[in-house]
């Protein structure tokens, strides 16, 4: 096989050099399991893995539900020249993507954690030491990058120990699950969660991917990697659906949702129907008090990659329009091969005050912290 | 308001038996001692619970019977009501939903002969689409053959959400017949609940799940594109009925994107997703989940990108506007004219046959 990597001279200006950005989706990996993660997890995890494997719900033991279009669905030249997958060195991490995009905020969400599996008590093992691993080997190494709280989202009980364990600890910077969960997210078995996250003051940020059991359709599973990349979309859109309905944003005014990784643009649709058929049923939305695109428009924020890439780079400006420009957090996915490159997302007639609030100030609002 | 013009065409009535009862003497005689010995209950789906106040409007209302299930009504609520030419009826009784691909397709062919004496009979303005059960590939292309040699059926009706993705090759028989008869393929809002009508499982409320039918048109969809419907059957044409339409370019701009990405898992997909859309897919116009602007709307139109894909519809009985006001406020006449006249002729050729 032959694989082309793009050139790209590190020591060139990017246009985006004035501003200093946050990316509020990055993905580490371990080098190594035994060395990174295992000092973190006690024998009898280690030896359940060794001998029963993380088993999702889902048919592979070891790989996606669908094979990725690219090994570890990386960028080509993502991988570290030490070794190891990418996103497993920090050096390499800074060199080839903080320093020369200017991240001065960095927010990691790791996504092999444990969440999702099948084992409860596993899962949450597991997520106490991707936690505890995030702190020693990436935010106090490198104060620009922040840790995310993975929780076994599936035990609410054991999420609400972990959240209440982590949040004292300055690095953490959100309560993290992923969305595809084994029911919609607003029921009423993962409210604990949220309690806890809006009592520590933390947003709670969602991710795409996950392994509820449920397909990613309506109509079942579907048979190609594309399919369950553009479903992402649709599963946010469902968690959104659920969170607005189930009154969670009513029980929590404080509290805030970052949705990431499943694009943007669908929102005002969803807003538009869901502001439709809330008026039509209120009676039965009894719990729901606000109309859906207010509540959007106060606590749900999105991070911006993979952004949808109209022909006419001006209609997706007039969607973040009917957005509003200080919902987006603007986010790369790396090292992934879908990385969205920060001088090239929005159209350079895009003035700057809407450009800092998308690259910057909204991630620094959202999460309360400023520039390190 | 926007008017119509005149010879308008509207693309989604939803008829209904008054109950089960009403299917008796249309069913096979295994079929319907089945459903006497069985005590078969009624198959409305809970997708549609009468009462809701969705699955019909206040003012056409008739008591407590079934909404959509006189006739007399329909007729003089939506086709004299809106003046149009032809109504194209969408039946969608749960009954093809049957878990026995057997029972269901008997149900099936009850239904549409339901409707051909009831119904078709009653008014020439009429028109209905062939319901199928979804399941069963094979014994649904059977009833297209034989429900389609009567050419008041103008097309083939199916739920978003079936047992497999629409574009899944199982279902293939089903578009093969459709395209031989020369039918579009309806895929309507709705669901066999085979699985949860969302990604993330079952939801609590009728709102929640009537919210999902549009992610459920987004995946069916790229089902339809992925899995190479389009460039197998060249001359089917899909519509989406009572999708909500708003999602549309949103979804195409993310569909395009990761197509460009990913094209080698689906090297039979030679060209965007947003051409094959333009030129194969034509979507219903009630419920258009649009903003009340007419200002945005005009954005909205312009993403989409063609005057040629949206149908008129009413989606009677159920509420989705009130008064005339079927169509958005503010388009150009031409632009309805198109979506009233023009791309219903175009979409649907046996409306252009005149008397059948």
């Amino acid at each position: 096989m032959t694989v082309e990597v793009l050139d790209r001279p590190s020591g060139e200006t990017p246009a985006e050099a004035t501003l200093r950005i946050a990316d509020c989706d990055i993905h580490p990996s371990p080098k190594s399991l035994e060395r990174e993660i295992h000092p973190f997890l006690e024998r009898r995890w280690q030896r359940h893995l060794e001998r029963y494997g993380a088993r999702p719900r889902q048919p592979f033991l070891n790989g996606p539900a669908y094979p990725k279009g690219q090994p570890d669905a990386a960028r080509r030249d993502a991988y570290p020249p030490a070794g190891g997958r990418p996103g497993s060195d920090l050096a390499f991490m800074r060199a080839q993507h903080l320093d020369p995009n200017n991240v001065g905020f960095g927010v990691l969400n790791p996504l092999k954690s444990g969440q999702g599996l099948q084992n409860l008590d596993f899962a949450d093992a597991y997520c106490r030491a991707i936690n505890d691993w995030q702190i020693a080997f990436w935010t106090r190494e490198e104060p620009r990058l922040k840790a995310s709280i993975v929780i076994p989202y599936e035990d609410a009980a054991a999420s609400v120990r972990e959240i209440e364990r982590c949040a004292g600890e300055e690095d953490y910077v959100q309560v993290f699950m992923l969305n595809r969960t084994a029911e919609p997210m607003g029921q009423r078995r993962y409210w604990p969660i949220y309690d806890a996250a809006a009592a520590a003051g933390l947003p709670l940020a969602v991710h795409a991917f996950g392994f509820g059991g449920a397909p990613i359709t309506g109509s079942g599973w579907p048979s190609y990697y594309i399919e369950d990349m553009t479903g992402h979309a649709q599963s946010s859109q469902a968690v959104l659906t659920s969170m607005i309905f189930e009154g969670v944003f009513d029980r929590l005014p404080g509290l805030r949702m970052v949705l990431i990784e499943s694009g943007f643009a669908w929102l005002p649709a969803l807003c538009w129907r869901l502001d439709r058929v809330w008026m039509r049923m209120r009676d039965e939305l009894h719990r729901c008090k606000r109309r859906p695109s207010e509540i959007v428009r106060e606590q749900v924020f999105l991070t911006t990659q993979p952004m949808e890439e109209p022909n006419r780079p001006r209609q997706l400006v007039e969607c973040i329009d009917w957005i509003g420009w200080d919902r987006l957090l603007f986010a790369t996915d790396y090292p992934h091969w879908d990385f969205d490159q920060p001088d090239r997302v929005l159209p350079s007639w895009v003035d700057a005050e809407k450009r800092r609030a998308f690259f910057t100030d909204n991630a620094l609002r959202v999460y309360g912290r400023q520039m390190p | 308001m926007t008017v119509l013009p005149p010879g308008a065409i509207d693309c989604d009535l939803h008829p209904a038996p008054p109950s089960v009862s009403a299917l008796m003497p249309y069913l096979e005689p295994h079929w319907a001692d089945a459903a006497a010995h069985r005590g078969l209950h009624e198959l409305e789906t809970i997708a549609w619970p009468p009462n809701a106040p969705l699955s019909c409007r206040p003012d056409w209302r008739d008591g407590d019977a079934r909404p959509g299930s006189d006739p007399a009504r329909l007729i003089s609520d939506a086709v004299d009501g809106f003046g149009t030419r032809y109504a194209i009826l969408n039946c969608l009784y749960g009954a093809p939903m049957l878990y026995s691909e057997d029972m269901a397709a008997g149900f099936a062919r009850a239904l549409n002969d339901w409707l051909k004496a009831e119904w078709l009979d009653r008014d020439p303005r009429l028109r209905a689409s062939i319901t199928v059960p979804p399941h069963a590939p094979g014994l649904a292309a059977e009833e297209i053959e034989r429900a389609a040699e009567d050419r008041r059926f103008v097309q083939v009706l199916l739920p978003v959400m079936g047992e497999t993705p629409p574009g899944r090759r199982i279902n293939w028989p089903v578009y093969a017949a459709a395209e031989r008869a020369g039918l579009p393929v309806a895929f309507h809002a709705g669901s066999a609940y085979r699985h949860p009508p969302t990604p993330v499982g079952w939801p609590s409320y009728l709102a929640e799940d009537y919210a999902a039918q549009a992610t459920a048109f987004q995946a069916a969809l790229t089902s339809l594109i992925a899995e190479g419907v389009f460039q197998k059957f060249p001359d089917l044409t899909v519509v989406f009925a009572e999708s909500g339409v708003a999602w549309l370019p949103a979804h195409l701009w993310r569909l395009a994107k990761y197509w460009r990405g990913l094209r080698m898992e689906v090297p039979w997909v030679d060209r965007s997703p947003e051409e094959i859309v333009r030129e194969r897919v034509r979507f219903t116009i009630q419920p258009f989940d649009a903003p009340e602007e007419p200002d945005a709307v005009a954005r909205l139109l312009e993403h989409l990108g063609s005057d040629d894909m949206l149908l008129f519809a009413t989606d009677y009985p159920h509420w989705q506007f009130d008064g005339m006001g079927a169509l958005p406020e503010g388009l150009p006449a031409d632009l309805v004219r198109r979506i009233a006249v023009d791309n219903p002729l175009s979409t649907y050729p046996r409306l252009r046959e005149g008397k059948p």
